[in-house]
């Protein structure tokens, strides 16, 4: 490293510098340029501290303290409220005991999670790949289609998935009035309701990054396959899948993350008893006044999201190097 | 199934035509009535223009499309509506399309693995094919991973390794830089050597052509002008097309006079008079679309295009010794060889190409008057 490369080297001595300093110079400019763009992102550290740290770092804070009887909290340190995020206390023998019921809404949060993943794959996949192989002018009109949902409001549009399924709405009015059933049928207010909720919602950030990768797909490639004898089978799963596995991780992280954490969803759909995460930190924050329980709930939340995103950077940054 | 196959030829595309696009606005025909038979082990090359419908053909003989119209046989079987993989022909592409989520071992595998070769034999292809093309040491590195060259040479080891029949190459050689052009031609003609398979090669490069191919077919906007081998199209381009794409040639206009087998005698329009050769098909052409007309039996008021290479002929001693006569209007020196720009006493323009000797002064210069001396049989008779 030290030893000057012999490119520049006569250019150097012909302008009267030795070797030696031409090198120090080298490393000046380099330095100088590092400070420069140090200084030039200041301003996004500054923001990023500001607005993500802080918080964060406020929401740590509490989780450590002692419930105020109004909420908000007392400035006493307290690890009650991480040992209540699984255990509690029994109410009569003082015994610890697995807290059942968070155990139960995290246990559904992730099943409903990973179901509402599972649902916008298979619904998105084949959506994605038949609109990544219409012609161009035909394409920017379904992408326009699928986007359109981002442009309205969550609440109005669980509202209307609540519309069709309620006991007197749409699908159970219309197989009423066919005279497939009598009575009703019971949607709302279960599990499915918020499943079918959150698909809907969510499928459009699922379709997204898989068209994404399908687009930049080389057909030539499955030409390619086919030219080797593959079967549509096996061009599937030794070809397409690879190579679109990227975009088919991205679409279930970026379903997967806000279905863990959703709120509006289950608050709607499930009613009050199906709880989900998000419901079960609101609570905290609410009837239940304890600020700290609801701290440590959000960050063993935002735990369990840093996982799949990790999981994620590491999948992917094998991945990107194929698309180049 | 090969002692049939024998008689048959490997690739046959019998009037063929592939027109792109359904609304008739934008209809493109990229082959236009194309019909061509290959031979079994040949080195066939497509030789013109971009645009001219080469990849097109070479598309429709791997399956990837299918003819408009005509049909296409391999080995004597209809095969214009098969797939791609119920034919027996492999594809190197232009952009070598390896996978670049598998290593170069698996890229070749994955032939022999899809038509379920068993593990240990699949195993022993792989090794065979990378030490056909000497990619051994690179077995586990990903394409992305290796030179263009490279990625070349396991493409071609890729599609080989799937045992075809015939092999495709479309433009192979076309990303690659002069040098390693030259030493994949020499690599390419040893492989075809050595398999003995039906190579079909695409390129528009026309030098490339004449050293690799057998056969050449010279296309041009969709439509086969001539087939021949290297030296019979070099020598005897039928068209003032392929006379001008395969190296370089002067064009005069004449007319033909008495033609007997094959060779004729060709006024100039400053009065001199060759014997040329004419190429069948010449005259009925040259008399413009007069049907019914065969040569041997011509009128001899027929207009024809004379080609003449700049390298078959030579200047003369002295300014009346030769058959033409011009003036130097520019002297280009290449180290081999000399190119004299002359303008004929008709206004034509002329090009004589003189090899250079070690204690030679230079035959002309700028402003003389010179002679050129034609050899008899030199000159060609184009069909259009
Ligand atoms: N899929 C296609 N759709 C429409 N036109 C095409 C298509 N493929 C080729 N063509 C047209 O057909 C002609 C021949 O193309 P091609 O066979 O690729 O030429 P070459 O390989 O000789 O350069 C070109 O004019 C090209 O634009
Ligand atoms: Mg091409």
């Amino acid at each position: 490293m030290s030893a000057p490369p012999s490119g520049p080297a006569p250019a150097a001595s012909s302008s009267g510098l030795d070797p030696g300093r031409a090198a120090r110079l080298a490393g000046e400019v380099a330095r100088r340029d590092i400070r420069t763009r140090w200084m030039l992102s200041l301003p996004a550290i500054a923001i990023v501290t500001a607005a993500a740290a802080g918080p964060l770092l406020i929401v740590l804070v509490y989780s450590f303290l002692t419930p105020g009887p109004y909420g908000n909290v007392e400035w006493r340190f307290s690890p009650d409220a991480w040992i209540n995020v699984v255990l509690q206390k029994d109410i009569f023998d003082d015994t610890w005991q697995w807290a059942d019921a968070h155990l139960r809404i995290f246990w559904r949060s992730l099943e409903l999670s990973f179901l509402t993943t599972a649902l916008t794959l298979v619904l998105g996949v084949p959506t994605a790949w038949f609109i990544a192989t219409r012609n161009e002018r035909t394409r920017v009109v379904w992408l326009f289609l699928i986007t359109i949902p981002f442009w309205t409001n969550l609440l109005i549009r669980t509202i209307a998935v609540m519309e069709l399924i309620r006991n007197e709405g749409v699908i159970n009015s219309a197989l009423i009035g066919l005279g497939l059933i009598e009575q009703p049928i019971q949607m709302m207010f279960t599990d499915f309701a918020i499943a079918l909720g959150m698909t809907y919602v969510y499928l459009p950030l699922m379709v997204l990054p898989v068209y994404a990768s399908i687009e930049k797909l080389d057909f030539r490639l499955v030409e390619a396959g086919y030219d080797l004898y593959a079967s549509r089978r096996k061009m599937f799963l030794r070809i397409i899948l690879p190579l679109v596995k990227p975009g088919i991780i991205a679409g279930s992280i970026l379903v997967f993350i806000p279905s863990l954490g959703a709120y509006v969803t289950p608050r709607v759909l499930g009613g009050g008893k199906n709880l989900m995460l998000g419901n079960l930190i609101e609570l905290q924050f609410g009837q239940g006044r304890n600020w700290p329980l609801g701290a440590a709930l959000a960050i063993t939340l935002m735990a369990m999201v840093m996982v799949a995103l990790l999981y994620y950077v590491h999948v992917t940054g094998r991945g990107r190097r194929w698309h180049g | 199934m090969h002692d049939m196959a024998v008689e048959a030829r490997a690739v046959e595309a019998r009037a063929v035509t592939k027109i792109f696009g359904s609304d008739d606005s934008a209809e493109v025909t990229a082959l236009d009535d194309v019909t061509v038979s290959i031979r079994e082990n040949e080195f066939f090359t497509l030789l013109g223009p971009s645009g001219c419908g080469k990849t097109t053909l070479l598309r429709l003989i791997a399956g990837f499309d299918h003819p408009t119209r005509g049909e296409i046989r391999l080995h004597g079987e209809d095969i214009s509506h098969l797939p791609p993989y119920q034919r027996r022909v492999n594809t190197v592409f232009q952009s070598y399309a390896l996978f670049p989520h598998m290593t170069v071992a698996e890229n070749i595998a994955f032939g022999p693995e899809m038509l379920g070769q068993p593990r240990a034999e699949v195993a022993r292809t792989v090794d065979e094919m990378l030490g056909l093309v000497r990619m051994e040491e690179f077995s586990a590195r990903r394409p992305e991973q290796i030179s263009g060259g490279q990625q070349q040479r396991v493409a071609l080891a890729r599609a080989l390794a799937a045992h075809p029949r015939v092999l495709l190459l479309d433009e192979p050689l076309s990303a690659l830089d002069l040098k390693l052009r030259k030493e994949m031609q020499i690599e390419l003609k040893r492989l075809q050597h050595e398999t003995g398979i039906t190579f079909v090669f695409v390129t528009h490069d026309q030098e490339e052509a004449l050293t690799m191919s057998d056969r050449i077919a010279v296309m041009n906007a969709g439509r086969i002008l001539q087939i021949g081998a290297p030296r019979e199209i070099y020598d005897h381009p039928a068209e003032r097309f392929v006379a001008n794409f395969i190296g370089e040639s002067n064009l005069l206009r004449g007319e033909l006079g008495v033609v007997t087998s094959a060779t004729g005698t060709v006024t100039l329009s400053s009065g001199v008079t060759l014997s040329a050769s004419v190429p069948d098909g010449a005259v009925r052409a040259g008399a413009g679309r007069t049907s019914g007309q065969t040569s041997g039996q011509t009128s001899s008021q027929t207009l024809v295009n004379v080609a003449i290479r700049p390298e078959h002929v030579q200047l003369a001693a002295s300014p009346d010794a030769g058959t033409l006569s011009g003036r130097v209007e520019n002297v280009v020196y290449f180290g081999t060889d000399t190119l004299y720009h002359l303008r004929l006493v008709t206004g034509e323009p002329f090009t004589v190409r003189m090899q250079n000797t070690r204690d030679g002064s230079p035959d002309a210069r700028i402003g003389d008057t010179v002679g050129v001396s034609i050899r008899a049989g030199v000159a060609q008779v184009l069909q259009d």
